[in-house]
């Protein structure tokens, strides 16, 4: 089972997507004063500065707006996926996130930009919060 | 047409000639840096009284480098925003001479980067819980990975090329083989082959975050440096030419929902600084550009104004940007961060190296040159960054 490093509580500004994320909940918020969506989650709209945010739920599906595969990481945690691809995915709700594409043969030939994603929770061995991460269409 | 202020300029300056020192602190790299930057300008310890520092050193900051050198400044500025500290202090210094606040300010570094093994690109454990870590520690992003995800955007986006990436660290290892103090630090940071490079080798080093390969990524050294900006006053009685500051921009960018990771901080920076300056960018002479990685060049010749966005590979393209190749800008005539001097914060090289081609001392001299431009980048460029623009001029 993977083991990569827990977020670390308390936090009053990430707590609620971790606590979503036991639910298998993507969560994002919308700004109730301007529309406007924010991510990474905050206490105030990054657009108009309102506290009046409303967390939503997410479908998890989006597509890699870019990526890197990286192959040297001196944090033991990581010692052994191998080689393995960050990306930023922009999910359907207009969020942008950093996360992992996982279940290909090759990351350094089966992931590209514009690529179709969809969210999956894995478990750690490190922690209780399942770790979104991101799979090929 | 250049601006004809001449409120402040570059009167000293002082690059620590090692790469790697293992018997000296980082304060001593400062103290001793700011000395002989000094003496370079022929002015003396008693005559500072503006200190810049980025929190940089032992027990240094606001608090501690005034009294670790006894000095009793009527400014202290503890601008720190990574690599380009010293783009932003250069800014705030000009300002405090314009309003009269100082006379002579100090910028100073020092790094133990590279003896005390800190692994600044690639990662490392972290304990850390803020709002930002406890989004990002679990995916494995490092600093690296970081600026290669900006690469592969740029290469879906416009159609760039390995090839042309590679182009910059060529050019620069060009530049750092005529400067001995590169050669050194080659050598002392054990590089493998100190010599000129082609754009095969580039290709053929091993991969770190991909596209990025080991040659486009900086070195990791020791080191440090000093800078002293004077008042126009101070720099017509200094022992070398004065280099005039015309120009500054400041600027941050950082990832957010829908926006544009191939374009950088100084697309806001530099228009504001050249407009300052009163100079257009196909008017300078000597770029030097915060070269982290070569993508990091590619993205800021592009957003600096030198050519249109998307097309550095032809602007780059055959060793064009070679102190030796008339007709275009010299591009990190020193050798860069890539092949002469990288301690963590490279802003100040930038800087130190303009200041040199201005006076007509870098080792690798443009003949006559009269414009250059200092960017520097501090963060990390696909995430959050700062970048700092400075126009100066010869006498």
């Amino acid at each position: 089972m993977p083991n990569r490093p827990m977020p670390v509580f308390p936090e009053p500004d990430t707590q609620a997507f971790w606590e979503a994320a036991k639910r298998h909940e993507l969560t994002y918020q919308q700004c109730n004063s301007c529309r406007g969506v924010v991510f990474t989650p905050r206490a105030h709209c990054t657009a108009c500065g309102s506290p009046d945010l409303a967390i939503k739920v997410s479908r998890g599906e989006g597509e890699v707006y870019t990526y890197s595969v990286v192959r040297q990481n001196r944090n033991p945690s990581f010692a052994d996926l191998g080689a393995y691809a960050v990306a930023y995915i922009d999910l359907d709700e207009g969020f942008r996130m950093l996360s992992n594409v996982v279940g290909v043969n090759d990351p350094t030939k089966d992931v590209h930009c514009g690529q179709r994603v969809r969210v999956e929770w894995e478990k750690q061995e490190s922690g209780d919060y399942p770790i979104p991460v991101f799979r090929p269409i | 047409m250049a601006s004809q202020s001449r409120t402040a300029a570059i009167v000293g300056m002082y690059e620590w000639p090692k790469r790697l020192d293992r018997d000296v602190s980082a304060m001593q790299i400062k103290a001793a840096s700011i000395s002989k930057a000094l003496e370079d300008a022929g002015l003396k310890w008693s005559d500072v009284d503006g200190l810049y520092d980025a929190n940089d050193g032992e027990g240094g900051g606001g608090l501690g480098l005034a009294p670790y050198l006894g000095l009793k400044p009527t400014v202290i500025d503890t601008t720190a925003v990574g690599g380009t500290a010293y783009e932003f202090q250069t800014a705030h210094a000009l300002a405090d001479i314009a309003s009269g606040k100082c006379n002579v300010a100090v910028l100073s570094y020092g790094s133990k980067a590279a003896s005390q093994r800190i692994p600044i690109g690639t990662g490392g454990a972290s304990a850390a819980s803020n709002w930002q870590s406890n989004m990002e520690n679990p995916y494995g992003h490092t600093l690296v990975s970081s600026y290669a995800m900006v690469a592969s955007r740029h290469m879906y986006q416009y159609g760039s090329t390995p090839e042309q990436l590679a182009e910059i660290a060529v050019t620069t290892r060009y530049h750092a083989m005529r400067n001995p103090q590169a050669v050194q630090a080659m050598n002392d940071l054990q590089f493998q082959g100190v010599n000129e490079i082609s754009i095969e080798d580039v290709l053929e080093s091993r991969m770190i975050a991909d596209p990025l390969h080991l040659l486009e990524c900086c070195m990791v050294s020791d080191g440090g440096g000093a800078l002293v900006i004077a008042s126009g006053d101070v720099a017509r009685n200094t022992r070398k030419k004065p280099v005039w500051i015309l120009g500054s921009g400041q600027a941050t960018k950082y990832r957010e929902n829908k926006g544009d990771i191939t374009t950088s901080a100084a697309a806001q920076s530099a228009p504001i600084a050249f407009g300052e300056a009163q100079v257009r960018p196909d008017e300078i002479d000597i770029a030097m550009i915060y070269d982290s990685f070569t993508i990091t060049v590619a993205v800021m010749l592009e957003d600096l104004g030198f050519c249109k966005k998307g097309e550095f590979g032809d602007f780059v393209a055959g060793g064009r940007l070679r102190f030796d190749r008339p007709g275009a800008l010299a591009l990190n005539t020193d050798g860069g961060g890539l092949s002469s001097n990288h301690p963590g914060m490279r802003g100040l090289f930038l800087l130190l190296e303009a200041t040199r081609q201005l006076r007509g001392e870098s080792t690798s001299q443009v003949p006559g040159a009269k414009l250059a431009v200092a960017h520097g980048n501090g963060g990390y460029l696909g995430h959050t960054h700062c970048g700092g623009t400075i126009i100066l001029a010869a006498d």
